[in-house]
């Protein structure tokens, strides 16, 4: 079992991706991109995760305790506040689409092409 | 290029890129293995020399404080972002009280006190127990957004005017640029923890990763309260229009 | 000095917070005042840091948190001259950007200048600092707040869809980074770079590494904008304001390379340096020679100005990263070089392109055509630019592209030199072509060839142009004399030198063992090879003769232009549908690349 949150890690980026690339809705794409990054989230909790080991705050808890790695955590935090971003420009962005196109179906927007 | 083409290029490629991601985490130790050093060297660093008991705290204040200015700056630079992006509707339209139950009200405003008081302790004491001055942020732009919910668009408006948040936005991540400018300036390292040593588990104990916590706490709440005004905006100017 | 070393980064993210936090009550000068001096401060000590980093490499430890033994604590900034000189490069631009923007008289001037400070301290970050997550850090931030800025003009659908395109590629490219970081740090428990490469040094690589390899690179090479993962990059540029497509071209796609250049030398060699550079550089080779060359294709193509520009961006990124694949130091230092000079050069050409749109509210070559009669000077320096982009020898890119060449001859791939002239050739005619037909009225007004565009409207309407043929003059100048200022390919090589000394960059960091100071440089033009002065002249013969194909191709016999026309017919009609403007597309690229380059690297280095 000890793969089992890794492979869990693999499936969720695997399937975000395929949202974001077979998707009909900005939205639904923006949701898509954050599933591929909560594979991020799994994976880094995931690798500091320690059998048997407490959360790092030592508050009444005696120093050396085993606990899991406090790095993962400070990063995961990060990577939220990254994810909470694109996140919000991406539905800014797909509300002004709307504004101008009528529609948020990015297979029907072709102003780019060539 | 039609979606089937594209369907069809992109599976073979996507199961290969399963089969390396499978190959490559295989070489992760197996769950609850992980043997360092970098989080356990910090567990033991974090308490006797900066006197917090959370070390994730620590990390993310102190420790790694650096890397937390910058992600300030990302939330930053993302809110004036949708701010533009969202510019055209600038109007604030005139909207009638439109909560009706007196139940909603009377607890919704608990919630609102609970939820700021919340992210408070969790900015105040983020060092000590679980939180620290994003979370708290978050938390308290969370009870000020539950104002639409008790007392309807126009109460929450004026939570939300940018004539506002905009000073608080801009003090609490200038100020966190000062707090490390200020460790510069005394001849040490950017962001050295300059008053570390009060007792621990005291409000205290996290010296000038105290103040750090603040700032970070402003920035975020008026940060998050920009987004939910300017969405929430989004979603009022339409349903006023055609009223 | 050491302690200059964070101030490139927290001045213009001060000078930010700053102008945000007054906005409502400063007065609009004030405020671009702030902004200037942000951006000015940043320069100056970014110049600083890069100057003291020639002698030794500049060592910060935020918060003062040294290493416990070989274990790094806190986040270092370790400035070695070539991250140095590219935050001076990309703060420099950024002033400029500043500086031309400020000339407009616009609306909604604040959350601009903000957005370009916040960029401008990000890739100064991303530029100095030796720890692996905190490059994610700058990494993203010089994402949003770029998204932002190509989604400027809200009012048009174009330029939004350029800029859902740019934020979904870039983020996915992203999301790739901070995978391989993840892998990394369960390997070896750090994020410091020089900790890491120490960690993985003189292991066989496995599938974790080499899965992290391929994350990183792919990562950092979608924001390169190299072919599969480049697709959003014409897409972005060509709805940006001209100041910030100065900066996507001059200095952020050049720091996707940076990433792979530093995660390459500090972290990976160690693993893959003895026997496995030969695999690693393969890949790296081809993916340069193709984008190198699908790139300058593309740019001749295309009608609307600024795409055009941004397609012969890609090209030079190819030439880049091939000078970067050939893992030697003399190619690696004609690398930089080519970063430096076409940074300026292409910055130049795309404020020459702002100008035009200012003018004319249109960018498009044939309905501009001979219309630019009226702004004559603009017209010289665009054809300038055009010249010293192909590698004429001792103007503009020539510095770059002879010390590539050396380094091919030297590692004997000689069969790189005359594909880079090429391509060179090619989007150098791109962009003569187009200034001739615009500037000069030459050719007909009608080609079927070109993708059709959509029109343009500039964000400005007002602008004082004196200053704005002013800033474009000096970035056109400093890029016109890259390869005549004395010393400088010297420089450029010694930094090279230190970015690939691992062991060296380890005993600083860890350790804390500073190498002595390198003995002073000579300040001479050193002679190049007699084969690079025919590549470049080469390179200059092939763009004019396609300028002209370009312009006046229906004068030629139908003899030729049949058969011509057959062979390089299809090719181009399938390379047009794959550059499809979709997302779905474009991510779906950027899966095939990954998979590919991490399925060769698996069955190479396994």
């Amino acid at each position: 079992m000890s793969f089992l949150p890794y492979a869990v890690a693999a499936w969720v980026c695997v399937v975000g991706l395929y949202g974001i690339v077979t998707s009909r809705n900005l939205i639904h794409l923006a949701l898509c991109l954050t599933i591929t990054q909560s594979s991020t989230y799994l994976l880094l909790l995931a690798i500091g995760y320690v059998k048997g080991g407490g959360p790092p705050i030592f508050k009444g808890v005696k120093l050396g305790t085993t606990t899991v790695d406090p790095v993962v955590q400070a990063l995961t935090l990060t990577d939220i506040v990254v994810s909470v971003t694109v996140i919000a420009l991406i539905l800014a962005l797909a509300l002004d689409v709307h504004k101008q196109a009528g529609t948020i179906d990015p297979d029907e927007i072709r102003e780019m092409s060539g | 290029m039609t979606r089937r083409v594209r369907i069809w290029i992109f599976l073979p490629a996507l199961a290969g890129l399963a089969a390396l991601l499978v190959w490559g985490y295989l070489g992760i130790p197996g769950f609850g293995d992980y043997h360092g050093p970098y989080g356990f060297v910090l567990d033991r660093l974090a308490t006797p020399l900066r006197h917090m008991d959370n070390v994730v705290n620590a990390t993310t204040y102190d420790i790694r404080g650096f890397d937390t200015l910058g992600e300030e700056f990302i939330l930053f630079a993302a809110v004036i972002g949708v701010v533009m992006l969202l510019r055209d509707t600038d109007e604030k339209p005139e909207m009638r009280d439109e909560v009706e139950s007196d139940l909603v009200r009377v607890f919704g405003t608990l919630a609102v006190g609970g939820a700021i008081l919340v992210g408070l302790w969790l900015v105040a004491f983020g060092f000590v127990t679980p939180g620290g001055g994003f979370q708290g942020g978050v938390a308290i732009a969370g009870g000020a957004a539950l104002v639409y919910l008790v007392a309807g668009y126009r109460a929450f408006a004026a939570f939300g005017d940018e004539q506002v948040l905009d000073p608080i936005k801009g003090v609490g991540a200038g100020g966190y640029v000062v707090i490390g400018l200020a460790a510069l300036v005394s001849g040490l390292p950017y962001l050295t923890n300059l008053f570390s040593g009060g007792a621990v588990g005291t409000v205290w104990s996290g010296g000038s990763a105290g103040f750090v916590n603040w700032a970070a706490g402003m920035e975020v709440a008026a940060a998050n309260l920009i987004l939910y005004a300017e969405f929430l905006n989004q979603y009022i100017v339409p349903i006023a229009r055609r009223s | 000095m050491t302690w200059a070393l964070p101030l490139p980064v927290v001045l213009p993210l001060l000078a930010a917070a700053v102008a945000t936090a007054g906005d409502h009550v400063l007065p609009r000068r004030a405020a671009d005042a702030i902004a200037v001096v942000g951006a000015a401060s940043s320069f100056a000590f970014a110049l600083v840091v890069m100057l003291e980093s020639e002698r030794h490499v500049q060592l910060h430890w935020f918060g003062g948190w040294k290493p416990h033994g070989d274990a790094a604590i806190g986040i270092a900034f370790a400035a070695d001259p070539l991250g140095a000189g590219m935050a001076a490069l990309a703060t420099g631009l950024v002033l400029a950007s500043v500086l031309y923007s400020w000339s407009f008289t616009r609306e909604g001037a604040r959350p601009y200048d903000v957005l370009l400070l916040c960029f401008g301290g990000a890739m100064a970050g991303f530029s100095l600092t030796g720890d692996v997550f905190n490059m994610f850090v700058w990494f993203e931030l010089m994402g949003v707040s770029a998204y932002a800025l190509a989604g400027f003009q809200i009012k048009e659908l174009g330029p939004l869809q350029g800029a859902v395109n740019f934020a979904v590629t870039n983020t996915v490219g992203a999301y790739m980074i901070l995978m391989g970081i993840a892998l990394l740090y369960a390997r070896t428990g750090a994020l410091n770079l020089a900790q890491i490469g120490h960690g993985l040094a003189g292991h066989r690589p496995d599938g974790l590494v080499v899965l992290a390899l391929t994350l990183l690179v792919c990562g950092f090479l979608v924001k390169a904008a190299i072919v599969p993962f480049h697709l959003w990059l014409a897409d972005a540029h060509a709805v940006a304001p001209a100041p910030v497509c100065l900066l996507f071209s001059g200095a952020m796609v050049a720091l996707g390379l940076l990433g792979v250049t530093r995660c390459y030398w500090t972290v990976f060699e160690g693993a893959f340096g003895a026997e496995h550079a030969h695999d690693v550089r393969a890949v790296l080779l081809a993916l340069g020679v193709v984008t190198a060359l699908v790139g300058a294709a593309m740019a001749f193509l295309q009608r609307h100005l600024k795409r055009l520009l941004a397609y012969s961006t890609i090209s030079h990124m190819g030439i880049v990263l091939v000078g970067i694949a050939l893992l030697d130091q003399k190619s690696l230092g004609g690398a930089a070089d080519m970063v430096l000079s076409h940074g300026l050069l292409k910055g130049a050409l795309f404020l020459c392109s702002g100008i035009v749109l200012l003018r004319f509210q249109d960018v498009d070559e044939l309905r501009l055509h001979g219309r630019g009669r009226e702004l004559p000077v603009v017209g010289v320096m665009y054809g300038l630019g055009a010249v010293a982009l192909t590698g004429l020898p001792y103007v503009g890119t020539y510095l770059g592209h002879a010390q590539i060449d050396e380094g091919a001859t030297l590692d004997h791939i000689e069969w790189v030199q005359p594909l880079l002239m090429l391509a060179a050739g090619i989007s150098g005619g791109a962009i003569l072509r187009s200034g001739a037909r615009v500037f000069l009225g030459w050719g007909p007004k009608q080609d079927p060839l070109l993708s059709p565009e959509p029109a343009e409207s500039s964000p400005e309407h007002d602008a004082s142009y004196p200053a704005l043929l002013a800033v474009t003059a000096v970035v056109l100048a400093l890029g016109l004399v890259a390869s005549v200022v004395p010393g400088l390919g010297q420089r450029v090589e010694h930094a090279a030198g230190v970015a690939r000394d691992r062991t060296a960059y380890v005993d600083l960091v860890l350790h804390g063992i500073q190498r002595p100071a390198p003995a002073r440089l000579p300040f001479v033009v050193e002679p190049t090879a007699t084969e690079s002065l025919l590549y470049g002249t080469g390179g200059l013969l092939i763009a004019v003769t396609l300028a002209l194909v370009g312009l006046y191709r229906r004068r030629l016999p139908d003899a030729v232009r049949a058969p011509v026309g057959a062979v390089l017919g299809p090719p181009a009609r399938v390379a047009k549908l794959v550059h499809s403007g979709v997302i779905g597309d474009y991510v779906m690229w950027i899966t095939v690349g990954t998979a590919v380059v991490g399925g060769v690297w698996a069955i190479l280095l396994h």
